[in-house]
């Protein structure tokens, strides 16, 4: 079985949304998280907030950012267990992410320690 | 206490502390003169009180008694590796020293090191469950044979196996380092839960046994929340969970010895004891910043103690299982956290979960989808039930799925 990388693209939710929405939001997440879960094909995630976010260029330059202004932004992502990228495919339809028009999911399989592709 | 329980009532919580006192003195290449020495000490006591009357302090006569077996079983083996051993002469001073300490202090310090000895992850699991409960509980070897529905041949096979092991991995009887701690603290709680779950779901009839491993299971974790450096959070979780879950121990099992479902218990029947234990030792795990699958279950437990159907209790177990299944995965959790999901966000949203939970060889999974789709579609209802009848292997199980199958 291989490991796939689900990496959520959308806005910062914080700056769009009212609370409730924001605690539905969560909620979602953590139900669709809980289900994949509950099938054994759950390795891992995080949320990947926007305070503090720096990105270092050639030279070392630093510049302040992300800000989560785009929907092409990174706000998290999850690692799933999966047959095939299908698979990953069908769970990460299920992600509340994508409830936003613009936001996407990006499936990526995981490079595997004891090979080399 | 009458005559005909006494010495069962010590030999439970006698035996165990002299096996570990002597074990810990003559380590675990003579585990088995220890247990010798201890069951000896019993049969002497029966022997001696039956003929002169009952000491004021049996206790006392108990570890006087063991001493004086010990001291001579380690004269008899100096003598013996004196004249026959040649190279005896560096450790003869030590063995000269045949004094005992039956002392509370290192009675207790024994029985912890033995736990941590016997929980060693070198140790496989079923012999760590079958020694914990013959040197660190004091059961019966037809006791643990009662509790695994196995024939006494297998359980002393079993248990010469696991001695056989714990001398050949050089196991000391000794606590871990601060710096392993945490790590072998990990496989004793584990020993610990499987101890309590073998009681609390045996497939044995014998209630008094059942309920003995699970108090037994207890009185453990309860001795590692009393020492200071094993006093950690995740272990007065698991103390706290095996309180919640205890406390429904009557109320689970009527007087037929048959099981009973949680929805058909009785509530007056929960012991109001235990679970406000329970809510103590939670308190007491709410500190430090992890939060292990104990503290989870112990809350869902918590929850589980609240027989109404409340919205804000299912939504906070099935949020609870969400964290569970991310830390570790198991199939009943995995049925349980679907059932929570059911009661939180309706049973259509749970079916199109439980379809695709792969567990097909589990009845229980066949009865959540039957309870699923009763009163949605009733006829795909009946399938799942009948499939889990044909599945279940305990008679209270079927007899429950029936039950079901008859309400459609």
């Amino acid at each position: 079985m291989d490991e796939f990388i689900l990496i959520f693209r959308h806005e910062d939710g914080a700056k769009v949304a009212s609370p409730e929405q924001l605690q539905l939001w969560m909620k979602q997440t953590m139900d669709w998280i809980g289900g994949i879960a509950s099938q054994n094909k759950f390795s891992g995630g995080n949320g990947l907030p926007f305070d503090d976010a720096k990105v270092v260029h050639h030279n070392n330059m630093v510049t302040n950012g992300s800000f989560g202004e785009i929907k092409e932004t990174i706000g998290g992502y999850i690692i799933v267990k999966a047959d095939s990228v299908d698979e990953a495919v069908e769970f990460a339809k299920g992600c509340p992410v994508l409830q936003g028009e613009g936001n996407s999911v990006e499936v990526r399989k995981i490079v595997k320690g004891d090979s080399v592709h | 206490m009458e005559q005909q329980e006494l010495i069962p009532h010590l030999f439970r919580s006698e035996y165990r502390k002299i096996v570990a006192v002597l074990c810990k003195r003559f380590g675990f290449d003579q585990i088995e003169t220890a247990e010798d020495i201890a069951s000896d000490t019993f049969a002497t006591a029966a022997q001696t009180w039956a003929l002169k009357g009952i000491p004021q302090n049996q206790v006392a006569w108990l570890y006087n008694v063991a001493k004086n077996k010990a001291k001579n079983f380690l004269q008899r083996k100096s003598t013996f590796e004196n004249k026959i051993v040649a190279e005896v002469k560096e450790n003869f001073s030590e063995l000269l020293e045949f004094e005992i300490d039956l002392s509370p202090q290192n009675i207790n310090d024994s029985q912890l090191q033995m736990m941590f000895a016997i929980c060693h992850p070198s140790i496989p699991p079923e012999a760590q469950i079958g020694l914990s409960l013959r040197v660190l509980c004091g059961f019966g070897i037809d006791e643990i044979a009662e509790a695994f529905l196995a024939s006494k041949e297998t359980i002393n096979k079993r248990l010469y196996r696991a001695r056989e092991k714990l001398r050949e991995e050089k196991i000391k009887i000794e606590l871990p380092t601060p710096s392993e701690i945490n790590e072998r603290l990990e496989r004793v709680l584990i020993t610990i839960y499987l101890l309590f779950s073998e009681g609390y779901y045996s497939v044995s009839k014998n209630q008094t046994i059942r309920k003995e491993l699970c108090l037994e299971a207890m009185r453990l974790c309860y001795m590692l929340i009393e020492n200071k450096s094993t006093n950690k959070p995740h272990v007065n979780a698991l103390l706290s969970l095996m309180c919640f879950h205890a406390s429904r121990f009557e109320a689970r099992i009527n007087n037929e010895g048959e099981l009973v479902l949680y929805d058909d218990q009785d509530p007056n029947l929960w012991n109001a004891e235990l679970i406000s234990k329970g809510g103590y030792f939670l308190n007491c795990a709410a500190t430090g910043n992890v939060l292990s699958k104990y503290h989870l279950e112990a809350t869902i437990a918590y929850w589980n103690t609240h027989k109404a159907d409340t919205k804000e209790k299912w939504e906070n177990i099935l949020q609870l299982y969400n964290r569970l299944l991310q830390i570790e995965y198991s199939p009943i959790a995995a049925l349980n956290r679907t059932y929570a999901l059911s009661k939180a966000n309706g049973k259509q949203e749970a079916i199109a979960v439980a379809e695709k939970l792969n567990l097909m060889d589990n009845h229980f999974y066949f009865a959540l989808l039957g309870e699923l789709y009763t009163d949605i579609d009733n006829q795909k209802a009946k399938q799942n039930f009948q499939k889990a009848f044909s599945m279940a292997k305990t008679i209270t199980d079927k007899q429950s799925i029936q039950k079901k199958i008859d309400k459609l």
